[in-house]
């Protein structure tokens, strides 16, 4: 990579100003295109037949009937879906996913799928598919699951990272572990111990647009998709390494997002949209209905967690330890070990140790949730935190700051610290008027730390000088939090000129190169980095046409807000030329002018905030409401603060959400009970009090302006926040997630009755 | 030579050695000498290793640098949302 990522320092123009979005109007006025807004004609509708249970073998799907309903254009199952994975476990297990093989994993995985003419034919058409089930022993709950009289979801399965090779199979797939010192000896020197068990339930990342996707097969090989998704590079790969493609062969096109949270970092229905089109030979739009969402994608593990922590008199943390829990819905995943690494991060131990345990149940595959595992972790050790504060008779603020990490320290999950934002944020809170302000009866506050690693990757982006003066910018990450408008500021930035003279779009797989997806709080650090160096590639050129209009080497050329300059005494009659004047003689000095760059972005600077939330419980309902709240977060740099504040508070509502109300309830029959958003309840504006939020910039040494990632950290401290706030409202200790009124309400009552 | 810190599940396939000794330049020697040393490493490199030096992470710059002295951990290449 010939590109310095260092961080240098620049006074900036452009970058932290608050322009408005370029994708608002098209949003606020219906016109942007989503998943499903898309069509072709000739188009069918495809619908997937799904598993009524938990846990079946699959023993014969009769298609027959299907087929000869009129209108039906192609029935396919996963015959037509073959393993071509080449021994690839991962991606064999979301080719199963997409389409079940030989057993049923959990209630609503896909075993069918058709095309038909219209919807009422195709729902017709799944009602004349006859699969015949053997129903096996299901389980859904992450501790029932380990034990040794578990139904076993995966024969083949044995428990990596053991010290010894296990001679049975589980449900468990991985232990792993993490950690300094020595634990025992820490708890030795404790003068106080708090040792608690708690739990979370699964959630799903409730993205207010479904899966949707049209697909369509030529009959010479080719194909297009257009998709709602994080990362279209990477469904790419995925739909061409399952249906047997050359990659460049399959166009896929990104459409406008709404919301993934990492819920659309891998492929759900469109290999079957694929297959379904190339039976077919006719485009197919296959749309997911909420319950589908719900049953058969999406969702974060649920989490059974125990922690342990330590400290001397003088409020010293001396050991912490935590064992770590987390289902992987009925394939292997690494949950647990993200918890693991991030459990303790906030904090500087001499003597930490985490374990954690993937466990495989009949529930949907466990995909990403925006800072993945870090929020159950915090809630369970900041939970702890904040007892053993209480239990030393210190302020929670003072004995976070007092513990908390620093440059040079060593982290929880190994590597020393570089310089990190813990202690700014914690002093940002413990100077906040938040936490000054006054509380009334049955209300409670607390606060909560958080720690996410962000995550760099492969980037690609061109930059294009019209002969206008305009530029356009095409980027290959998925625009999901703002992007479009952030990358536009950093490219004025650079270019010295006006965000208006800018127009960002997210090219498609077949007009740029190859991209990581929009995940990892990556997709503003990398694409800038990326921006920034095309940006300067195309500057190169600008000094070199400007060179060339005035005959001067381009040595004496510079370039300084947004024109080319000649420098020294003997150019001293030349005046300044513009972008927009070498752009428009481009033509007779070389043709086009343009920057490109592809690099792969690494160093992303890891990040903390630390939120405070006040809550009122009602002691006759157990409601829980919040009436304030606050974010404090680092940003390295927020390019554009509106969308960082808006990071911000997405992730502060999500994660009251998950902390109050949204739960995946299974029945005894392993079905889940609250597939729709009337069952399943997240937040709504009349639920929450306008967040507010507070950004600090520690530069991240590692990026030109020195970003860092914002847009998962905000998650993981609220669900910690907000059991802190209701347990201190409540006077009753919370455990179990999310604290609904049933729970608050059965807490306070045996609390009552002792 | 660099000394390079194991996590657990690597660690147990290093025979229980916590840290190893490596002579290479870059990440990309790195990962080579180590699946020379440990063949039990290579599924695990191929899976995705992530390289923390200096307490930055990288996960893909393989052609980043060891400097001498410099702190070297091992890290599982992490998924985010």
């Amino acid at each position: 990579m010939n590109f310095d990522p260092r961080f240098s320092g620049r006074k900036f123009t452009s970058v932290g100003t608050r322009p408005v979005r370029p994708d608002g109007v098209d949003k606020v006025t219906g016109r942007a295109r989503y998943g499903a807004d898309f069509n072709m004609a000739g188009q069918l509708v495809g619908r997937v037949l799904r598993s009524p249970h938990a846990h079946a073998v699959i023993r014969k799907i009769d298609t027959s009937k299907a087929e000869k309903l009129s209108g039906v254009k192609a029935v396919i199952t996963a015959k037509d879906l073959p393993d071509l994975t080449d021994g690839d476990a991962a991606m064999y297990d979301i080719l199963d996913n997409c389409m079940a093989r030989t057993k049923a994993l959990y209630d609503g995985h896909a075993v069918a799928a058709v095309a038909a003419i219209d919807a009422r034919t195709a729902r017709q058409a799944l009602k004349l598919i006859e699969v015949d089930y053997e129903i096996l022993p299901h389980v859904t709950d992450v501790d029932e699951a380990m034990q040794h009289h578990a139904p076993l979801i995966n024969d083949t399965i044995f428990t990596e990272g053991l010290e010894q090779k296990p001679v049975k199979p589980s449900n468990v797939t991985k232990r792993s572990q993490f950690g300094h010192g020595d634990v025992h000896q820490g708890f030795g020197h404790a003068d106080f111990i708090v040792e608690r068990s708690f739990k979370t339930e699964q959630t799903h990342q409730g993205y207010i647009e479904p899966h949707a996707c049209v697909a369509s097969v030529s009959s010479d090989g080719t194909a297009e998709l257009w998709v709602c998704t994080q990362g279209h590079f990477v469904y790419r790969q995925h739909c061409a390494q399952l249906l047997g493609m050359e990659a460049s062969k399959l166009r896929v096109t990104s459409s406008e997002i709404g919301g993934g949270f990492g819920g659309k970092t891998h492929v759900w229905a469109e290999p079957v949209a694929l297959a379904l089109s190339r039976k077919a030979g006719r485009p197919v739009k296959l749309v997911m209905t909420r319950d589908e969402v719900f049953r058969a994608s999406g969702p974060t593990s649920a989490t059974s967690i125990d922690v342990k922590i330590g400290a001397r008199k003088d409020g010293t943390i001396t050991a912490a330890e935590a064992t770590l829990r987390y289902t992987c819905g009925p394939y292997a995943g690494s949950w647990a070990e993200i918890g693991a690494m991030t459990a303790f991060a906030c904090y500087r131990l001499d003597n930490v140790k985490t374990v954690g345990y993937e466990v495989l149940v009949n529930r949907p595959k466990t995909a990403a949730y925006r800072a993945p595992s870090a929020p159950m972790a915090a809630f369970a050790v900041e939970s702890a935190v904040d007892e053993l504060a209480k239990e030393l008779g210190m302020d929670p603020v003072e004995f976070r700051i007092k513990n908390a990490a620093q440059e040079g320290t060593r982290s929880s999950y190994g590597p020393v610290y570089g310089p990190i934002g813990i202690g700014p944020t914690l002093e940002a809170v413990k100077n906040h008027a938040h936490m000054k302000a006054p509380l009334k009866k049955n209300q409670g506050r607390g606060m909560a730390c958080g720690f996410w690693f962000n995550f760099g990757g492969q980037t690609c982006v061109d930059l294009n000088i019209g002969m206008d003066g305009s530029v356009s910018l095409a980027v290959g990450t998925v625009d999901v939090g703002g992007s479009r408008a952030s990358l536009s500021l950093v490219a004025a930035e650079e270019l010295g000129i006006d965000y208006s003279q800018l127009k960002a779009i997210v090219a498609d797989t077949s007009s740029l190169g190859y991209n990581d997806m929009t995940d990892g709080s990556r997709g503003t650090f990398s694409s800038s980095m990326a921006t920034i160096s095309a940006a300067r590639n195309a500057i190169k050129i600008l000094r070199e046409r400007a060179a060339q209009m005035w005959d001067i080497p381009v040595d004496d050329v510079v370039w300084e807000h947004g024109h080319a300059v000649a420098k020294g005494d003997k150019h001293g009659n030349l005046g300044k030329l513009s972008l927009k004047e070498i752009a428009a003689k481009s033509g007779t000095t070389g043709g086009p002018i343009a920057g490109h760059s592809e690099l792969v972005a690494d160093g992303a600077g890891v990040s903390f905030a630390t939120h405070i939330c006040d809550i009122e419980v009602d002691p006759e309902t157990g409601a829980a409401r919040v009436i304030r709240y606050t974010v404090v977060q680092d940003a390295g740099k927020a390019v554009h603060p509106t969308y960082v504040e808006g990071q911000y508070q997405g992730g502060a509502a999500q994660g009251i959400g998950w902390a109050l109300n949204e739960e995946y309830i299974y029945g005894k029959d392993g079905r889940l009970q609250n597939a729709g958003f009337l069952d399943y309840r997240i937040p709504v504006c009349s639920d929450l009090p306008m967040i507010d939020t507070q950004i600090l910039e520690i530069p991240n040494p590692n990026h030109p302006y020195g970003v860092r990632g914002v847009g998962e950290t905000s998650i993981v401290p609220p669900l910690a926040a907000i059991a802190n706030a209701v347990s201190n409202a409540a006077g009753v200790r919370m455990t179990h997630i999310p604290m609904s009124p049933p729970r608050i309400l059965a807490a306070i009552e045996a609390e009552r009755e002792g | 030579m660099v000394e390079v810190t194991l996590w657990g599940a690597l660690s147990q396939l290093a025979g229980g050695k916590s840290k190893v000794e490596v002579e290479a330049k870059d990440i990309r020697e790195l990962f080579r000498k180590l699946a020379e040393q440990y063949p039990g490493f290579e599924p695990w490199i191929d899976r995705g290793i992530a390289v923390a030096i200096d307490g930055v992470i990288y996960r893909d710059t393989w052609g980043k640098k060891l400097p001498p002295g410099a702190e070297i951990f091992l890290l599982p290449r992490l998924a985010g949302g």
